[in-house]
């Protein structure tokens, strides 16, 4: 396991498929610094829940414009930065998708994927980047129970 | 046994229909369509269709599946069918859990008691 920290960053299109390589160097590295499989299934979950995000509704699907995926992985946490180039939103005005007709949306549940897996969530100012981090975990902790109350 | 766009394969049983998911990790927002044109096409050929769905090799998947789900669902109930989960992970459960989706499916340890629990609706 390697005890020195490792930075990468990567700038992708905002088409579907466009995190094959980011995704894959991510968890490469996480299987390099013996993150256990919950860490990592708890990550990778969070990785894709924020792609979508900034594709779809950051930068609308317009291929124009760009994600850019900041990786900082240290022995015991893992940060993501992820930014898009849309106008930015308040995440306090997302429905909370557990509650009444909510549950049968299609969309919707992303950010609370996000909070739930990740230790730490936080989104700037404008709502168009967003900074994720997971500490290493004790192997049988995979996501904290309720960790997001419910509104 | 039946293969279908190569996401799925389909078995009949005497009082269900059978979904295998066969993808380990459902991923790519184009594997999301093609499973969901897979399902959609199957609810829509049969009325009153007992779909079970069985999750036994998905070890990954995100949120885009949930929503598929969903849609799938309401297909089959709009075709006076009914709709099981069987054989899901923990891992996974554990987000069907988060998002409050064991309130609105109907999820069993394994295909054998999700036909059970079908036919007893």
């Amino acid at each position: 396991m390697s005890d020195k920290e490792i930075t990468k960053h990567f700038v992708v299109k905002s088409v579907y498929g466009a995190l094959e390589e980011p995704r894959q160097w991510l968890l490469s590295q996480l299987r390099q610094y013996d993150y256990s499989e919950n860490d990592i299934f708890a990550i990778h979950l969070a990785l894709e829940e924020a792609f979508y995000n900034a594709i779809k509704h950051g930068n609308e699907l317009n291929s124009d414009e760009k994600v850019r995926m900041d990786y900082v992985i240290q022995p015991e946490q893992v940060r993501i930065l992820m930014t898009d180039e849309g106008p930015g939103f308040n995440p306090e005005n997302v429905p909370d998708c557990r509650v009444g007709e909510n549950l049968y949306k299609t969309e919707g549940r992303g950010i609370l994927l996000m909070k739930s897996y990740m230790d730490e969530v936080r989104y700037n100012e404008t709502g168009n980047s967003v900074e994720m981090i997971r500490y290493r975990h004790p192997d049988e902790s995979l996501a904290p129970k309720e960790k997001v109350p419910k509104r | 046994m039946a293969e279908m766009n190569p996401r799925i394969t389909v078995e009949y049983d005497d009082s269900a229909t059978i979904v295998t998911l066969l993808d380990e990790k459902i991923l790519e927002e184009r594997d999301v369509r093609q499973l969901e044109s897979s399902l959609i096409s199957l609810i829509e050929e049969a009325k009153g269709l007992s779909l079970v769905l069985d999750f036994s090799n998905v070890k990954f998947m995100s949120s885009a599946v949930l929503g598929l789900l969903i849609k799938v669902s309401k297909r089959v109930y709009e075709h006076q069918g009914k709709l099981a989960l069987c054989a899901i992970s923990p891992k996974i459960y554990e987000i069907f859990k988060i998002t409050r989706l064991t309130k609105i499916f109907d999820i069993y340890p394994d295909v054998q008691d999700a036909v059970t629990g079908l036919s007893e609706q």
